[in-house]
């Protein structure tokens, strides 16, 4: 092709054959089909028939888990587990469609919420900058790792005395549990990015003429969030374990005290009831975090 | 394209009494020793040795990135103090920053300049577009082929109108068909930029094929055991690398660096040492054992 090289060296249409040498692997344009409407729905079966299959399943076995549940408190099955006095699937969903027109239940959802909200976006707000400074800073890594180190074996709950003590409100309290839950996940990880950040990138950023602070922001920064995610990710489910745990002991509302006064109530449809609406919040979050992950980091492969 | 070319004149890159050692818990160790070299403005200069020789300690030196232990690192007669955009360097792992469509990628340099958004998105496009890779400026890097990443990452060193250009073995991790057009983009790059270039590979055609000159270092402790002018025509060809030319220099270089590799990895492997292995195959060829 380019057999004069004046002419490989000038203008773009002669580097084009050259491009059509090297084929790229994903970057090549689709094929586009004349498109009637049956083959885009077959071609789209095609293409998501593992996802469907998965799905399908997935959704058979969430109905055989609910009749067994049935079957079981039905029975009353005693082996060595009691179902005694265990609520079946549909008193609980009684007492769910009574719920939900009952201001008090939705207030304590809004309440754990915002308990949630608070903690962890408090928890986030410093335990990333906190990261990415340790992972760029050796003295402020030397300063505060010992410390981190120490306080983190110790679990959420230990702190409830401690922090009933150190906040004067109770909602103060709870929220700083929380705070406490996901800081440290969030932390490490950030930490564990900044120190897998490729050196190669920083050079190359380094010979474009880049400073520390644009290093910083446009290196260090895009390079941790993945791991910075798996943090937030991590640091929500521990979010939630920290939040129920304090509201069962020191709480007067929120979904975790909801549980709790169902028991002494003797309201055991509740109980069931409000698990359920935890574990559903906890879902909830968690796929936000996810997805929120993936709006900041459009260039990873999901 | 016209902040490349006004500083075409410049870019002399002078090494001298240069010297590098690592300093261990044994001592310290010389990476290079008693090293000069020297990169007129405008000239194609690589350097070939075997693997550990310190080929990529001495560029990484001129590139800011290392401190010579001794001697000195010049370009246009100021010395290297750290890395800067005068000097565009490109590495064998790409280096492309994943976050960054490919535009953003060659934007970099410009917007770590200052550059407004909308001229640097204009000058990243006309330079993509030189290097044919337009249709391409809005994907992220994971999406390209090494040959393709490579390219953009050479648009990227260039697009701040370096006074060098450093390329540590950046052909290195591709396959062989693809190193051979991408030699051919780049020498007719160059053609066109007439950029000073420092080129360390151990590839003994490309450094042949692409250059002026060329150094050939020592086994470790590196210095430079020869240099070689390549007086093969420009602007270079494919085809040329059949000539008897390119053969003889050829033959020349593989003899040096043939002496050099065998030091590096402490000796020949003598034939009768084969035979002392004694391996026994149990009747079987070697193909079905493995």
């Amino acid at each position: 092709m380019s057999s004069s090289p004046a002419h490989a060296l000038h203008p773009t249409e002669h580097q084009a054959p050259k491009v059509a040498t090297q084929p790229p692997p994903a970057a090549a344009a689709p094929v586009h089909e004349p498109a009637t409407f049956a083959a885009m729905v077959a071609r789209w079966y095609r293409l998501n028939k593992s996802r469907l299959r998965a799905t399908l399943i997935g959704a058979l076995s969430l109905v055989a888990f609910l009749i067994v549940w049935h079957l079981l408190t039905k029975y009353r099955v005693v082996f060595f587990v009691r179902f005694t006095n265990v609520p079946s699937p549909l008193d609980v969903y009684d007492s769910f469609t009574k719920a939900i027109h009952d201001p008090k239940f939705l207030m304590h959802i809004l309440l754990s919420c915002r308990r949630i909200i608070f903690g962890f976006a408090l928890a986030t707000l410093i335990a990333v900058p906190l990261g990415l400074v340790m992972g760029r800073f050796k003295l402020i890594h030397e300063v505060v790792f010992p410390v981190s180190e120490v306080l983190r074996p110790i679990p959420a709950i230990a702190w409830v005395p401690m922090a009933i003590m150190l906040w004067p409100t109770n909602e103060q309290s709870i929220v700083f549990i929380t705070f406490l839950g996901s800081f440290f996940p969030i932390l490490v990880n950030t930490l564990h990015g900044m120190v897998l950040v490729d050196p190669v990138l920083v050079r190359a950023a380094r010979c474009l003429g880049a400073r520390e602070t644009s290093i910083f922001r446009e290196v260090y920064f895009p390079a941790s969030l993945p791991h910075i995610f798996t943090g937030l990710t991590v640091g929500m489910g521990v979010a939630w374990v920290s939040l129920i745990a304090a509201e069962m002991i020191s709480g007067q509302y929120g979904i975790g005290y909801f549980t709790w006064e169902a028991y002494s109530l003797v309201q055991y449809a509740d109980i069931a009831l409000g698990m359920i609406a935890i574990g559903v919040l906890g879902l909830t979050s968690s796929l936000l975090i996810r997805s929120a992950g993936r709006l900041a980091m459009p260039w990873g492969r999901t | 394209m016209s902040v490349i070319e006004a500083k075409a004149a410049a870019g002399h890159i002078e090494v001298k009494n240069f010297a590098l050692s690592y300093e261990t818990i044994d001592g310290s160790v010389a990476a290079v020793t008693d090293t000069q070299i020297h990169v007129k403005p405008g000239e194609f200069v690589s350097i070939v040795g075997p693997s550990g020789c310190g080929k990529s300690t001495l560029l990484n030196a001129v590139a800011g990135f290392l401190k010579p232990t001794a001697g000195t690192v010049t370009v246009d007669g100021e010395e290297v103090k750290g890395p800067s955009a005068e000097r565009g360097m490109v590495f064998q792992q790409y280096s492309l920053f994943p976050w960054k469509t490919v535009r953003e990628n060659v934007e970099f340099g410009l917007k770590m300049r200052g550059m407004d958004r909308s001229r640097r998105e204009r000058a990243a496009r006309t330079l993509l577009g030189l290097a044919g890779l337009e249709a391409f400026e809005k994907h992220y890097p994971d999406r390209l082929s090494g040959g393709m990443k490579q390219r953009v990452g050479i648009v990227r060193a260039l697009a701040t109108g370096p006074k060098v250009l450093l390329l540590d073995e950046p052909f290195g991790a591709l396959d062989a068909q693809t190193r051979v057009i991408m030699q051919q983009i780049l020498t007719n790059m160059w053609q066109r930029l007439k950029i000073s270039v420092l080129f360390v590979t151990h590839d003994i055609d490309e450094a042949i094929f692409l250059s002026d000159r060329v150094y050939c270092m020592t086994a470790r402790p590196g210095s430079i055991k020869a240099e070689i002018p390549i007086p093969l025509e420009r602007p270079r060809q494919q085809s040329m690398m059949m000539s008897s030319e390119f053969l003889a220099l050829r033959r020349g270089l593989m003899s040096l660096i043939r002496e050099e590799s065998l030091k590096a990895m402490g000796g020949e492997i003598s034939d009768q040492g084969l035979q002392g292995l004694n391996i026994d195959l149990h009747g079987q060829s070697l193909a079905d054992v493995l």
